[in-house]
């Protein structure tokens, strides 16, 4: 196969592969809308508990949102850079994009514990079982992410960019997107819709 | 894939989200302010999935926009289905207290619904 065959090839199988992970994105996400539709129609079952506007510290959410905007927005960087080769800028963009991950984690780890040794735990009402459920599954996908990227990383820094770590980094890139795509509906829906009177 | 496009989308989703939040936060009991975070986030979602996920830029068959539409229907349907019908079944059962809630819940299951 000439230079120019074997770039043809490269380009339709990285295509079908992202056409199968993004049908899996697909459905994650209508894992996302059921769980959406639940806490809405929880969302005022406090049974005297307390209600969002009450327990959501609105300036951490900010500060969250923008951390994860950052990490997306860095894990782009890290892809511009693949398509360049260059393995020290993927290097730092993937680290950078791991290191945002992890701080946006902690902090919503942090305001999990709090609410629950402040006795706000998920079996305190329908809301907070819903709130915890949801947000949750998104941290649990952002725990999965970080783990994924760190052994890409790894492997990428032992081995070079080769044409199978390029496949997979494009995927990776799609699913880190598509994780703060969901965070904007949680920030939304959520908090911001939550504090509203 | 350029990184331009990439500053651009950062910007955009950046101003969004600052726009929704000091929105919320001075106007929080504003009518209107519902709609408004709505079409906010429904922009930054259509701003991300044209310049972080590139949804745009497929050519050839677009299984990919052919199977975001089709999620978006099934999405559509499951969210607003079940908000419409759970609020018209709180909406009916209004009058009742949640003990009588209870014991009406309790009652119907006995007859077998």
């Amino acid at each position: 196969m000439s230079v120019q065959e074997e770039a043809l090839e490269e380009k339709r199988l990285l295509s079908k592969t992202s056409v199968g992970f993004w049908l899996y994105l697909m459905t994650d996400c209508l894992l996302f809308a059921t769980l959406f539709a639940t806490f809405a129609v929880l969302r005022d079952a406090t049974a005297g508990g307390p209600a969002g506007r009450d327990i959501y510290e609105m300036p951490l959410v900010l500060a969250e949102t923008l951390i994860l905007l950052t990490s997306s927005f860095a894990c782009g960087l890290a892809l511009i850079a693949m398509t360049q080769k260059n393995i020290r800028q993927v290097l730092i963009g993937l680290g950078v994009t791991f290191v945002l991950g992890a701080t946006f984690l902690f902090i919503e780890v942090s305001e999990f514990t709090k609410l629950i040794s402040e006795g706000h735990g998920p079996q305190t009402s329908a809301f907070l079982s819903a709130f915890f459920t949801l947000v949750g599954t998104h941290g649990l996908h952002v725990f999965i992410g970080l783990l994924w990227l760190s052994v890409l990383a790894y492997t990428i820094w032992r081995r070079g960019i080769t044409s199978k770590l390029t496949r997979q980094l494009t995927l990776f890139g799609l699913f880190w997107h598509f994780l703060d795509l969901i965070w904007i509906f949680v920030f939304t829906v959520v908090y911001m819709m939550g504090v509203v009177r | 894939m350029t990184i331009q496009r990439y500053i651009m989308g950062f910007a955009l989703s950046l101003a969004l989200t600052l726009v929704a939040y000091f929105l919320v936060i001075d106007n929080a009991a504003h009518p209107l302010i519902l709609v408004i975070l709505g079409i906010l986030a429904i922009t930054q979602l259509a701003v991300q999935l044209m310049y972080f996920l590139h949804l745009g830029d497929e050519v050839g068959p677009r299984l990919k926009q052919l199977s975001f539409w089709f999620m978006a229907l099934i999405l559509i349907i499951v969210v607003v289905g079940s908000i419409w019908i759970m609020n018209n079944l709180n909406e009916r059962m209004m009058h009742f207290s949640p003990a009588e809630k209870t014991k009406f819940m309790l009652t119907e299951y006995d007859k077998g619904f």
